[in-house]
């Protein structure tokens, strides 16, 4: 039955409204009789679906604006006018088919996303392959995937190579190129070149499925102002069908009455604020930006202090040994070749630079590394063949009382001011040699700050726990406003908190790896990359898949964006609101008139929600 | 254990009450949430005392196509 009537719904508008038609061409001819006819069958036909619903919902116990058309339509029945009732059960009708259909617009960001995902997979299966759906592929499955084809699953190439256009997850469309041993996403596509993978993540494992649960979520997930709009829609439709029975035992006015239960309905008040939420978030996961929901967005939108870990995030995350001065007389590799075995056991990313170094100038490393100590923020001491060694910045000289002599704190210096670190190693307490590493600012992020700011951002703030210096050279070189410098990683957190206290809103962007507790302190954690892929997309509130900074201002601005067209639905739907009460109280607006002015204004907040699937990247 | 149903494009934002009470009225639902924006219903459900079916001709009987 329900099914029945949901899929002849439209052919009953249909029906209706040209009943309608032919009565007002029949009223011309003065047969009252059969326009009459003609127009209580259009009623009646276009109240079906109407009274069903509102009967379903009472028999739920929920309050529905079809049982206040319905009564508003039984009593124009009564009091015979006919036009009315048909106009409404049929502007009723119209409106709500005009609604899906635009709404369906609104959402269909993440439809195509979703048809990224191919259907079937090719298998391989020894040395036949396969064609199977998808639902049935496993781990360690193995797949082809050729020119032109969707990738299936997550998983690594086996063989071959392509360049894949990862857009549908990075919102990047200039084509990666892949080969043996990388990593790929499934709906991703492959441009040109042929890959034979290893499934690791299938269905809704894979980081996709995962982006397309999160969007679905996050487009659900209200924001203030909906949810108090939610709560005065529940009191103001109650209370104006009360209004309207205290008006018909006062007035005795039956038509009056019924009006008032027609504007009853807060339709754009109720859908003006989601689907502007809607509409954004789907622009966003086009974009390769993921704000989750529509709190999100609007804390995004006034936020007024960036927060970057210089590591990684403002830097290139790939730090190289620039320069190694030896302060003994042995030659550098003497000691250098220690260091870098003693850092081959450390998982520390200025670490695996030194390592790298003695790779290049061919120094043989040993494993005979003995007590090693890692103290967080300053650096390591471990001994090798029997000869201590302290490897670190000032700070754990300073913990092991090792005092640098005057020539030496100058070079230190000279080279701290150039942007670099500066590492520092003794031997049994006694210095034997500097190693400089420098770690490039990323290219591209300054015009994005600059743009960033003429945007609404007041202030940039580097945290590190690099020296200074360093850090002092980084933050000119790319306008940042404070530096926080040589902190230790849980000083970050008390940095966020103060920010958060002297400002309107504090973002802290980090790649979601090691910055994660600062991401969830702050009240935007922003994660770039999918690097760090599971932890950073459940942690954050807003994910950039792709590492990138035009993507952070895209989210920026289109925050603001949706931010400003909420505002603009439910001032539309307010106006509406008052507009209807004023001309049904004057009594320029009847049941007719009242369902299109209603039925219009749902449509005009769709359409202006609509726009924010065109808001473009700058 | 959990389901989603994906249903025809929910348009009302009433239907979401609809299908959420209808559904946890059900002897054996957990939660019923339904995803406006995605027209999609996750019921989480205890498998002894209810089943896929009866939970899909429940929400149809509602008045939503599952599919």
């Amino acid at each position: 039955m329900a099914i029945w009537i949901n899929k002849n719904k439209h052919i009953m508008m249909r029906i209706s409204g040209g009943l309608i038609l032919t009565a007002f061409i029949v009223a011309s001819l003065n047969l009252t009789a059969v326009v009459d006819s003609l127009l209580v069958t259009a009623t009646l036909i276009a109240s079906v679906p109407i009274v069903y619903h509102a009967y379903q919902s009472a028999r739920m116990r929920t309050f529905s604006i079809e049982l206040l058309v319905t009564i508003a339509v039984v009593g124009a029945l009564i009091i015979g006018e006919y036009v009315e009732s048909s106009v409404v059960t049929f502007l009723f009708l119209f409106g709500s088919y005009l609604e899906a259909k635009t709404l369906k617009k609104t959402r269909a960001s993440i439809e195509q996303l979703i048809d990224m995902v191919p259907k079937t997979a090719t298998v391989k299966k020894g040395e036949r392959t396969e064609e199977v759906s998808i639902d049935s592929l496993e781990k360690h499955d193995e797949i082809l995937v050729y020119s032109g084809g969707s990738i299936p699953v997550d998983g690594y190439i086996k063989k071959g190579e392509a360049s894949v256009n990862e857009a549908s997850i990075t919102g990047e469309s200039m084509p990666v190129e892949k080969q043996e041993g990388d990593y790929v996403y499934s709906g991703t596509m492959i441009d040109v070149g042929y890959i034979h993978l290893v499934a690791e993540k299938t269905g809704e494992d894979s980081t996709f499925q995962k982006i397309i649960q999160l969007v679905e979520e996050a487009q659900d997930q209200q924001s203030k102002t909906e949810k108090f709009l939610n709560r005065f829609s529940q009191v103001y439709t109650p209370l104006i069908a009360l209004l309207s029975l205290i008006v018909y035992l006062i007035t005795r006015d039956l038509h009056l009455s019924i009006t008032f239960l027609v504007i009853a309905c807060p339709g754009a008040l109720v859908i003006g604020a989601p689907v502007s939420n809607v509409a954004g978030i789907g622009n966003g996961a086009k974009h390769g930006v993921l704000l989750k929901g529509g709190d999100v967005v609007d804390r995004l939108s006034q936020v007024d202090t960036f927060v970057f870990d210089k590591t990684g995030t403002l830097t290139r995350g790939e730090p190289e040994v620039t320069e190694v001065v030896s302060l003994t007389e042995d030659d550098w590799k003497e000691w250098f070749k220690d260091v870098a075995s003693i850092e081959q056991a450390s998982e520390h990313h200025l670490g695996r630079s030194i390592v790298e170094y003695a790779h290049q100038h061919d120094l043989k490393l040993t494993s005979e590394v003995q007590s090693v100590q890692v103290t967080k923020g300053k650096g390591i001491a471990a001994s090798v063949y029997e000869i201590e060694y302290t490897i670190g910045n000032r700070k754990l000289l300073e913990d092991i009382q090792i005092h640098l002599d005057a020539r030496t704190d100058q070079l230190a210096q000279e080279q701290e001011a150039l942007g670099k670190t500066v590492i520092f190693i003794s031997q049994s307490s006694q210095i034997v040699g500097l190693i400089m590493i420098e770690d490039p600012v990323r290219e591209g992020v300054k015009p994005i700050l600059e743009k960033l700011k003429q945007n609404g951002v007041k202030q940039f703030v580097m945290l590190t726990g690099d020296h200074e210096r360093t850090a002092q050279k980084i933050a000119n070189e790319l306008a940042i406003d404070q530096v926080y410098a040589e902190l230790l990683p849980e000083d970050k957190l008390t940095y966020i908190e103060q920010l958060k206290e002297d400002n309107k809103g504090v973002l802290m962007a980090g790649d979601g790896i090691n910055d994660a507790p600062a991401l969830a302190a702050s009240d935007i954690g922003l994660a770039m990359g999918i690097t760090g892929t599971d932890v950073a997309i459940e942690t954050a509130d807003v994910v950039l898949m792709a590492d990138r900074y035009d993507h952070l201002l895209h989210a920026y601005r289109l925050a603001k964006q949706i931010v400003k067209n909420r505002w603009q639905n439910i001032a539309i739907a307010l106006v509406t609101v008052a507009f209807l009460l004023v001309g049904v109280l004057y009594g320029v607006i009847h049941l007719a008139s009242g369902m299109f002015v209603h039925e219009a204004s749902v449509i005009i907040v769709i359409m202006n929600a609509m726009r924010l699937r065109q808001f473009k990247k700058k | 254990m959990e389901q989603t149903f994906q249903l025809e494009q929910l348009s009302c934002p009433s239907c979401r009450v609809k299908i959420e009470k209808g559904l946890r009225k059900i002897e054996g639902v957990d939660s019923a949430d339904v995803l406006f924006n995605a027209s999609k219903v996750k019921v989480n459900f205890d498998e002894g005392k209810t089943s896929k079916d009866t939970l899909k001709n429940a929400i149809e009987k509602l008045g939503f196509e599952v599919k």
